[in-house]
């Protein structure tokens, strides 16, 4: 790649505000550092990635709103966490999360419990049972 | 606290920028390519079966942490590296080693990292950071892949330094406690080349170095059969990330190693070696032209079998010219 191909497609979620570090070829053949701005394909994968992760977090919510499942689903989607990573962050086996996801369940647990949710997600314990 | 004077340098990657950062702090000059190539950081490899959040990973690099510990090795660095297990006493650490004047390393979740843009904060866990002090009670961060340095306040440090998942970074900081005032690089640079090629050709694992490259090849021609059309794209999608995104240098890390290869040229007087980095780049375009033909599939969305297949061709090819690559740079050493 040479420098003046160094790509600048600000057309990204964080409109090319970020610049990183590019190697690319001066005109002596010499390799030396350029910003970048962003790059289309990147942009489209990270675009798609975002789309990915809101289309979850969607899906999560309409499913809590209709009692499905409990709130607990929608922040683990809404924190981009999987199953293993929540379990990791409240000391539980990820049965265990996939049962407080019933919404029965959910309506027992411990205030300790809860607020142990509730620091995973940094949410207060009312808008971890509340979703908005 | 006393003032630390820290000189940032914006680099392409978080593991090789934060080495040569800590070293030249300490008087060791020397650049991110030139560590990238002594740690033998270049690499690749293709693991269908370790997935992030559903999809298969895919790597350019070696696993975080080597880069590190072969540079210190090779110099003749001593670093004192430390893990916590405890919050409190891992900022307590971290407070006391800045109060001596010492700038220090540390391992942390870009997630929690409020500094850098929404859209780049996912659950990474192996983002490298160096902290240089304390001010109004945030501490001075010079992050290598910002452009200038930054700052952030405690709790958020703690979170990230102290991040959960796979790896757990268990608050790990470390600075060097000896550094050479200078080194000979050329024994050096001579291992570094000679483990990379190594790892590209000899692993007798089909996933890994240039067999890993074909190994994608022929699962890629396969998504469009195998996987729902969104699947295909999202798989697609992050091998292009893998390459393309923060930290590479552009074509997953091809222009770095080109970079270091260029350095080490005139360093041991070996013109074979720029040649070599000049055919390294061409390498470089042409994983460029895959990621740039990648985008245009994810952004069409149809996982027609015909782009996957002629994506499938273009890996192929890219295989073949880093074997032969790779073999040249073994005999040229």
């Amino acid at each position: 790649m040479k420098k003046e191909e160094v790509p600048q497609d600000k057309d990204n979620l964080h409109e090319g505000t970020f610049k990183q570090i590019m190697y690319a070829v001066d005109n002596s053949g010499n390799y030396v550092q350029v910003q970048s701005a962003g790059w289309e394909p990147e942009n489209i994968a990270l675009d798609q990635a975002w789309e990915e992760v809101n289309k979850r977090i969607e899906a999560a919510k309409q499913k809590v709103l209709a009692g499905e499942v409990s709130p607990i689903a929608y922040y683990m989607e809404k924190n981009i966490m999987d199953l293993a990573l929540l379990a990791n962050y409240v000391g539980k086996f990820q049965w265990q999360v996939k049962r407080h996801m019933k919404p029965a369940v959910f309506r027992r647990l411990s205030q300790h419990m809860l607020q142990k949710y509730a620091d995973a997600f940094k949410v207060s314990i009312a808008d971890l049972q509340h979703i908005k | 606290m006393s003032e630390i004077l820290f000189h940032h340098t914006q680099t392409a990657h978080c593991e090789s920028g934060v080495i040569s950062n800590l070293l030249g702090h300490h008087g060791l000059k020397i650049s991110e390519p030139m560590a990238f190539g002594i740690g033998a950081g270049l690499f690749f490899g293709h693991l269908p079966f370790v997935k992030v959040n559903g999809v298969p990973g895919t790597t350019y690099r070696i696993w975080p942490g080597a880069i590190f510990q072969r540079v210190c090795d090779r110099l003749g660095v001593k670093m004192k590296v430390e893990k916590f297990s405890s919050v409190e006493k891992g900022m307590a650490a971290l407070d006391q080693t800045l109060a001596t004047g010492t700038p220090v390393g540390l391992l942390s979740s870009v997630y929690y990292l409020t500094y850098f843009p929404a859209s780049y904060r996912f659950h990474f866990n192996a983002h490298n950071l160096v902290v240089y002090g304390k001010e109004n009670g945030n501490y001075l961060v010079s992050d290598p892949v910002m452009d200038s340095i930054t700052t952030i306040d405690p709790e958020s440090l703690a979170q990230a330094r102290f991040a959960k998942g796979f790896p757990a970074p268990k608050g790990k900081m470390y600075y060097p406690v000896s550094v050479p005032s200078s080194a000979s690089l050329e024994k050096p640079i001579i291992e570094g080349i000679k483990q990379t090629c190594h790892y590209m050709l000899k692993i007798p694992i089909p996933m890994f170095g240039v067999d890993g490259i074909r190994f994608l090849a022929k699962r890629l021609k396969k998504y469009p059969e195998k996987l729902d059309d969104r699947r295909a794209v999202l798989y697609l999608g992050n091998i292009i990330r893998m390459q393309e995104e923060i930290g590479t240098g552009g074509a997953g890390f091809r222009f770095v190693y080109a970079a270091f290869l260029q350095e080490a040229a005139e360093l041991l007087n070996k013109p074979e070696l720029s040649k070599l980095a000049t055919e390294l780049t061409q390498i470089g375009d042409l994983w460029r032209t895959f990621a740039f033909a990648a985008g245009r599939v994810c952004k069409s969305r149809s996982a027609s079998d015909d782009s996957y297949n002629e994506l499938s061709q273009m890996l192929f090819r890219t295989a073949a010219a880093e074997e032969a690559f790779f073999r040249k740079l073994s005999k040229a050493i």
